[in-house]
């Protein structure tokens, strides 16, 4: 019954079987008398304490038990559906599953260090690298194999093979093309641009209301507004590219790298998206005129062209060319004259082009 | 009990007759695993990912990955008659009209942010230990991909419910792949199925959340696992332990029971997690809208590294031909996650050149005990941590009234400074640890008996250190050196002979050479003597 074991690669040391089976009889089941004799590496508990861990395990078990039941009986009893009785379910079901789990786990605990003997046993290791013979075998019979398979000798079947694997590979990503159109120049282009039905310029309303703005309502210096595009207020895509902030400066505040012309009244309009990675730069200090986009800290001077002060963006707020229409609210005079948001790899110095051309 | 029950009995020969389970578990049902408590640190990582895919799973029953339109009119009342995106509501919906629905949602966080807090522990005590050294490197890459993966799996899952938090975290994503050069662009816009935020985002995050990256993540822990089997575990050094063999206790039934008790208590110590502290309460941020956004935002902890390299950087953007090139986000996005990633994943086979060690090692290294290792480790520890500190340095500027440019700027320098300070201090301490190793294997340790000795003076008698405790100090493994030293008639070994040889051999004096060798016998003085008369085995290993 123990033929087979000396070839099998972990030798126990000391060698401890339990029911080896005979090669054709059942393989557990068999009857083995064993007396608990003394193994080398294992020692036993004292039986009486024993015992005593016995009782301290019934109870952990026992507790397991019942907040099993509560736990069971909380999902019947707390319903859901206002945000009290949401808390009183998830307390009830969380604090019942808690218990039920650490109290398992803590009789499991004390059944192995109280009641299972402590055990020093040791295992041979062996090199993880094969036998000298078993690799010599390997080699000789990939030579063969591959020799027989004529891959080496039939040069054709070998490159066409080859071939035949190359376009098959990139399939896959030819398919993935369809996900998305191509960018185009969707990137420098807003909604601010785009004419409104009535071709009338679009009016600037603000974020959250849809109230449009009377230039004449939005009078006091510091203030600050979120604007979005009439006729966006539910579009993400617009608005990820084309919210504003609208402030309002005394004459004597703006400093020149806010261009006047783009201007109406001391109201300036800046894209909201930071130039950084397009978070909303939504924090404004009133005293100091900075904006400060809360993700990663680029602040930029709203006096001064929104132009970068600290943090990581490279370029200014994009500012917006505003105006009033005939009712006297606000309206974008024109898109923005340099793409909005974050720096991608086909933007190029869009500001210098935007002064040639201007030039 | 004599006999094997006949329900086991049954079952077992059944099995046994057609796929031959005796032998298999004839050799591995007393398979030895050795027992130290740093060993747990890994399979906090594993039994948390098993409760990742329960509670995911009951997630998904619930959770509708559509960015389509809808009005809330669900039991929360606050946003009752906003419109959101169906994934949002069904987020709100989980929480708060399934029951337990909030408390599945919040172990799923939970259990989250501990699988990937448990990788990284068990990464680092492998690092220090040494225990990723051959035959067991393959297994160190299987578990950097793990780490990486799961990063990106963490990624995924918390852009799914679409709340504001969650969008910021999108929008920066968003951001950062459109700085790619040359392709970004085009990445943007085939992730996002044209321009941000599209309407296609959540449902292929999903998709790669649930079923692409758990596949691997699982295929790849079960390869994790069945390496770690096969390659046995390696050991702390101590008593009768060496590189041929391993001590402990049997699979089963000891390990077994242990492991099932532990799997209880991380799953036991989520649920409370998940009960009493609230993660993610998604319905107080609003859903999302690209206009607008909470001050304070954070990333969940493992991304807080990226999220503060970013922070740190400086305003640096290149203009040529008509491209650009954006390095302040190129650079903090990718060079920290590539200095970590690579470094470890190249670090063994670095130490391998290094030490020209081409061994095997089964009995783990205690850190002390290879200074260099160990301060290049904390050096690593100190860099991430930097630049972990300073994804939340507007969170210290608020609650420590520091200026926020200053923790910007400190950060500038701490990032270049703390990691050598951290590698020397490192390094001193594992000198001074190996030095009180020594002394108390020539010395012995403090037995509180005070002596006075006959002209006067008064000792403290030294007594030999425990058994167990000697061997664990005596445990230290010689760290090879490559030869680089001149032969007999001047001619240096023929890998020294090159610039990059003489480096190698240099670095590896510095990496191999024992400050504090050990010295038993010797220097015996009259402290041990005195004591070794009380104690009859006072120079049990001298020499």
């Amino acid at each position: 019954m123990t033929e087979n074991f000396n070839d099998q690669p972990e030798g126990r040391v000391p060698a401890r079987v339990i029911g080896t089976p005979p090669s054709n009889g059942p393989i557990l089941g068999n009857e083995v008398v064993r007396e608990d004799k003394a193994v080398p590496g294992v020692y036993p508990q004292d039986p009486a304490a024993a015992k005593r861990a016995e009782r301290t395990v019934a109870l952990l078990f026992t507790i397991t038990f019942l907040a099993g039941v509560a736990f069971i009986a909380s999902y019947v009893i707390f319903q859901v559906g206002t945000i009290d009785r949401t808390a009183a379910s998830n307390y009830a079901l969380g604090s019942s599953l808690s218990v039920a789990l650490l109290s398992l786990a803590a009789g499991i605990v004390v059944w192995v260090r109280r009641i299972m003997p402590k055990y020093n046993l040791v295992q041979e290791r062996h090199p993880m690298a094969s036998e000298a013979d078993t690799k010599e075998y390997v080699e000789e019979t990939f030579l063969q194999g591959a020799n027989e398979s004529g891959f080496v000798k039939h040069k054709m079947l070998r490159r066409t093979l080859l071939l035949a694997a190359a376009p098959l590979g990139l399939a896959p990503l030819v398919l993935l093309k369809d996900m998305g159109p191509l960018p185009g120049t969707a990137l420098r282009h807003t909604v601010w641009g785009a004419p409104t039905k009535d071709g009338k310029p679009r009016r600037l309303v603000v974020e959250g209301t849809g109230q449009p703005i009377r230039a004449a309502d939005f009078n006091s210096p510091g203030g600050i507004l979120s604007v979005i595009p009439e006729g966006y207020e539910e579009d993400l895509n617009a608005l990820a590219k084309a919210t504003l902030i609208l402030l309002k400066f005394r004459p004597d505040e703006i400093k020149s790298g806010t261009n006047l012309n783009w201007t109406h009244d001391g109201i300036v309009a800046y894209s909201k998206i930071c130039t950084h990675v397009g978070c909303p730069a939504a924090l404004y200090e009133q005293t100091t005129h900075h904006i400060l986009c809360p993700c990663h800290q680029s602040t930029f001077d709203a006096a001064d062209g929104a132009k970068v002060i600290f943090g990581p963006a490279a370029r200014p707020l994009p500012q917006l060319p505003i105006g009033i229409d005939n009712e006297g609210y606000l309206v974008a005079k024109s898109d923005f004259k340099v793409p909005v948001g974050p720096s991608f790899w086909e933007r190029g110095d869009a500001e210098a082009e935007a002064r040639e051309q201007k030039a | 009990m004599d006999t094997t029950p006949k329900a086991i009995s049954g079952v077992s020969t059944f099995l046994d007759d057609r796929i031959g389970a005796g032998s298999f578990l004839k050799r591995n049902m007393r398979k030895i695993f050795p027992d130290h408590w740093s060993f747990l640190l890994g399979e906090i990582a594993l039994y948390s990912f098993i409760i990742l895919l329960l509670t995911g799973t009951f997630l998904t029953f619930w959770f509708k990955p559509s960015m389509g339109e809808v009005v809330y009119s669900g039991s929360y009342q606050p946003l009752v008659g906003v419109q959101m995106s169906e994934a949002y509501a069904s987020a709100l919906n989980i929480s708060f009209d399934v029951r337990g629905g909030l408390l599945i949602r919040q172990i799923h966080h939970w259990a989250a942010l501990l699988f990937i807090a448990g990788m990284m522990v068990h990464m680092l005590r492998v690092f220090f230990t040494g225990a990723y050294r051959k035959p067991r490197e393959l297994n160190w890459l299987i578990g950097v991909g793990l780490l990486s993966l799961a990063l990106l799996e963490g990624l995924t899952g918390y852009s799914l419910p679409d709340d504001l938090l969650s969008g910021a975290g999108l929008r920066i994503t968003e951001g950062v792949m459109l700085g790619i050069p040359v392709v970004g662009t085009y990445l943007t816009f085939l992730l996002f199925g044209g321009e941000y935020p599209g309407h296609d985002v959540i449902s292929r995050f999903f998709t790669i959340h649930i079923l692409l990256i758990p596949g691997i993540l699982l295929a790849l822990i079960s390869a994790h696992m069945v390496l770690m089997w096969v390659q046995k575990h390696t050991q702390m050094p101590g008593t009768g332990r060496n590189n041929k063999n391993v001590v402990g206790a049997p699979f089963y039934p000891a390990f077994m029971a242990k492991a099932g008790a532990f799997t209880l208590f991380t799953f036991g110590v989520i649920a409370l997690l998940g009960t009493f502290a609230q993660i993610n309460p998604i319905w107080l941020f609003g859903p999302y809208t690209p206009a607008d956004i909470s001050a304070g935002s954070q990333p969940d902890f493992y991304m807080g590294f990226l999220e503060g390299s970013l922070r740190l950087m400086p305003a640096w953007e290149i203009n040529f031909l008509d491209h650009t090139v954006s390095l302040s986000v190129l650079i903090p996005a990718l060079v920290p996650l590539g200095i970590v990633m690579t470094g470890l994943a190249v670090y063994p086979f670095i130490e391998q050149w290094v030490t020209g060690d081409r061994s095997e090692h089964h009995v783990a290294d205690r850190p002390r005990n290879n200074p260099v290792r160990t301060a290049i480790g904390f050096a690593g520890i100190a860099f991430y941590g930097v630049l972990w500190l300073l994804g939340a340095n507007d969170e210290i500027s608020a609650n420590f009234h520091i200026s926020l440019y200053e923790t910007t700027i400190i950060g500038r320098f701490a990032i270049f400074i703390v990691p050598a300070i951290a590698y020397f201090v490192a390094y001193r301490i594992c000198l001074g640890l190996q030095r009180k190793d020594a002394e108390v294997l020539s010395h012995g340790v403090e037995s509180g008996v005070i002596k006075r000795l006959p002209h006067g003076e008064y000792i403290e008698v030294h007594t030999p250190p425990a058994q167990d405790i000697a061997d664990h100090i005596r445990g230290k493994a010689e760290i090879p050196i490559i030869e680089s030293g001149v032969d007999g008639e001047g001619i240096p070994p023929k890998g020294a002979r090159t610039a990059l040889g003489r480096l190698r051999a240099k670095v590896s004096e510095a990496y191999g050479t024992d400050h504090v060798p050990f010295d038993e016998g010797h220097g015996h003085d009259e402290h041990a003597a005195i004591g070794a008369g009380d104690q009859s085995d006072g120079h049990r290993d001298g020499h």
